[in-house]
């Protein structure tokens, strides 16, 4: 399968704020990923959903990518959590622990059906 | 003025009848015998006077220090009319004395200047008839020559390519327009051998046909009593010395493999180094001997090497190195190295050659040398890869594990996709299940990006080599890259809240996730060369993981 650009875009729902991320997460991506992030923070949602439905391949600079988006969230109290990623994805997210700081659901209507929780 | 100089000497020197025929009626009129044909030197002052002459010039009334006029005059020439067409000199009207011994009066000297003029042109018309028709037959006599000298080079040239079980043999030969003397060939030797030969004959055309065609058949004659390449060389070189013509000599690669081991001996006469293409990268063997027929008394060094399954050799002529592009640069030995680096071997290889080649040269090439390519290349299940000790505690003993697939990348952002998608291409139909394949996939990918990035410094020439092999119970993948002697370092587990809380760069997640993904992660180097081996077992846990 040939590289897919990164991508991604942003909207609302409900209190929430959705990134949708498109393509491969690499270190190509920074720039498109901060640049969302801060779109997606710009009316004070009360949770960030990232949306990994679309991404095809995430490598350990991705993995690094998004520890420092959720650093920062945190360090905003901001709660962020992850849908759709695909099993082997989700098998990372729990090896390298990220799932423990970034609740993981299978789709955006249980992300979104789920209560806040305090960040920690 | 060397132009007209040199243009009046063939006059004279090589076609004197053009001029000899105006020479012969006029000394007719004048009752003599005709006169000897004059040799002018091109730095002649005579020369330089007649070119700049305008009409009839008196032999007598000249004052120049020069040998061709003393020789006219010995020759009893009393009047020359330079013969002029088109601005270019091209002969001499020469007039002995008159019947009535008087002196050339002006009418005479207009009549001959205006004969001269008339003259010329029909005379340059005739020479210019005769120019082609003699170029015509130089035309065929140099094709008859090329007929014959392809008639004897082909006559040489293997009919067809030797059938090896487990290996692919590929051959590509071109004559130049004029015929050089390359010649390849393979003979079967005791043992289930075979002894591969390539070789170029200085000089082009039947001469080094022939050449070529005595050398071929002394080393067919040879290399079974001989068998050692070395020896073999030895023995033709003496053979060839006594009988090798004036600056002729001949290189010659002779190698002796052995298809059950992939053992090869090779010996060289001054050829163009082989290229074994490995996938640690290109590595040129180097045997040292001067060419053939030099002088007596040559030895010959021989090396050994072994090609591994998945591995080839390119054995080639000067033809492709030394051609020229319109810009007139030669394509060189490192770009046809790059090529083995990037193609390992076989019908690939030799299409890729050719490929570049053309594009490098561009169209209306005009090929200068005759060129020839042999390639070998062990097929990579012609044999079982032995697992070396540091793999021996993570396989099954006695497994044995066939080489699926081998190739390099640049070091390059992105390219750690391309293997990882290779090495999954290479395992369709291999029964690994599906989340360990994406596994194995993920380990190959940061390994790979590891190497480009550490190993490597993401320099584009420098490659990253992959060989992916497979048993019935495990999966390997080496990746190796130009990392030095340093020791890759050992995975930790990532700080995770040291990271989240600022205290940690985000990054430092690839040797971690590598050693979780795979059943057993290795380190090696040799050579300047860093290798990771990464072994998935085919069974397992799924969704296990084997943090450090």
């Amino acid at each position: 399968m040939p590289a897919t650009p990164f991508d991604a875009s942003v909207r609302q729902r409900d209190a929430s704020a959705v990134i949708d991320l498109f393509g491969d997460i690499n270190a190509a991506a920074k720039h498109g990923l901060d640049a969302a992030y801060a779109d997606a923070i710009a009316a004070f949602p009360d949770r960030v959903l990232l949306n990994f439905g679309a991404v095809d391949y995430i490598n350990s600079t991705g993995i690094a990518l998004i520890v420092g988006l959720l650093a920062r969230a945190r360090a905003e109290g901001r709660e962020v959590v992850a849908f759709g990623l695909d099993d082997h994805y989700r098998e990372i997210f729990t090896i390298t622990r990220l799932s423990d700081f970034m609740s993981l659901f299978p789709d955006e209507d249980t992300a979104v059906g789920e209560q806040p929780t305090p960040a920690l | 003025m060397s132009t007209i100089t040199q243009t009046v000497r063939r006059v004279l020197r090589r076609r004197p009848a053009a001029a000899l025929e105006v020479d012969v009626d006029l000394e007719a009129v004048a009752g003599h015998e005709e006169f000897p044909p004059f040799d002018i030197a091109p730095d002649d002052p005579l020369l330089t006077y007649f070119a700049a002459s305008a009409g009839a010039v008196q032999v007598d009334h000249l004052e120049l220090d020069s040998p061709a006029l003393r020789a006219m005059r010995e020759a009893g020439v009393k009047v020359v009319v330079p013969l002029v067409s088109q601005g270019e000199l091209i002969g001499l009207l020469n007039l002995g004395p008159r019947l009535s011994e008087r002196d050339y009066s002006s009418d005479d000297r207009k009549l001959l200047e205006e004969l001269a003029t008339h003259a010329a042109p029909a005379i340059r018309v005739a020479q210019l008839v005769r120019e082609q028709e003699a170029e015509a037959r130089e035309r065929e006599r140099l094709q008859q020559e090329l007929r014959v000298a392809t008639l004897i080079q082909q006559q040489f040239l293997p009919k067809e390519l030797p059938g090896l079980g487990g290996w692919q043999v590929a051959a590509y030969y071109q004559s130049a327009r004029e015929v050089g003397g390359d010649f390849y060939d393979f003979i079967e030797l005791p043992g289930d051998q075979v002894g591969i030969i390539v070789g170029d004959v200085t000089d082009k055309g039947v001469p080094a046909a022939l050449v070529m065609a005595t050398t071929h058949s002394l080393l067919r004659a040879e290399a079974p009593r001989l068998i050692e390449p070395g020896r073999v060389l030895e023995r033709v070189n003496e053979l060839l010395v006594d009988e090798m013509p004036p600056n002729m000599f001949v290189t010659c690669l002779y190698a002796v493999l052995d298809p059950a081991t992939g053992r090869l001996r090779i010996a060289n006469a001054g050829h163009n180094l082989p290229y074994v293409a490995t996938a640690d990268g290109p590595v040129e063997l180097r045997a040292r001997g001067l060419p053939l027929g030099l002088m007596a008394g040559m030895t010959y060094e021989e090396v050994q090497a072994t090609l591994e399954p998945g591995e080839g050799m390119l054995l080639h002529s000067d033809g492709v190195a030394e051609a020229h592009n319109p810009e007139r640069e030669m394509f060189g030995f490192p770009r046809l190295l790059d090529l083995v680096d990037r193609t390992l071997g076989g019908q690939e290889l030799i299409d890729r050659i050719l490929d570049e080649l053309r594009a490098f040269t561009g169209a209306g090439w005009l090929q200068e040398d005759d060129i020839t390519l042999v390639t070998l290349q062990r097929s990579s299940g012609a044999g079982h890869y032995d697992a070396g000790p540091a793999t021996a505690a993570a396989l099954t003993n006695g497994d044995a594990h066939e080489l699926l697939a081998q190739f390099t990348v640049p070091s390059a952002s992105g390219n750690e996709r391309i293997v990882m998608d290779r090495v999954a291409d290479a395992l369709t139909g291999y029964d690994l299940d599906p989340a360990r394949l994406e596994r194995l996939k993920t380990a190959v990918a940061e390994a790979t990006m590891n190497a480009m990035e550490h190993g490597n410094a993401y320099r584009e020439d420098l490659p990253v080599a992959v060989r992916l092999y497979a048993s019935e119970t495990a999966v390997r993948v080496l990746i190796t890259d130009h990392g030095g002697e340093g020791d890759i370092p050992e995975a930790t587990t990532p700080d995770l809240e040291a990271k989240l809380a600022g205290l940690q760069s985000p990054r430092g997640w690839g040797l971690f996730l590598i050693q979780s993904m795979v059943d057993a992660v290795t380190t090696s180097h040799d050579g300047g060369r860093h290798t990771i081996e990464l072994v998935l077992h085919t069974e397992g846990d799924s969704n296990a993981s084997h943090p450090v």
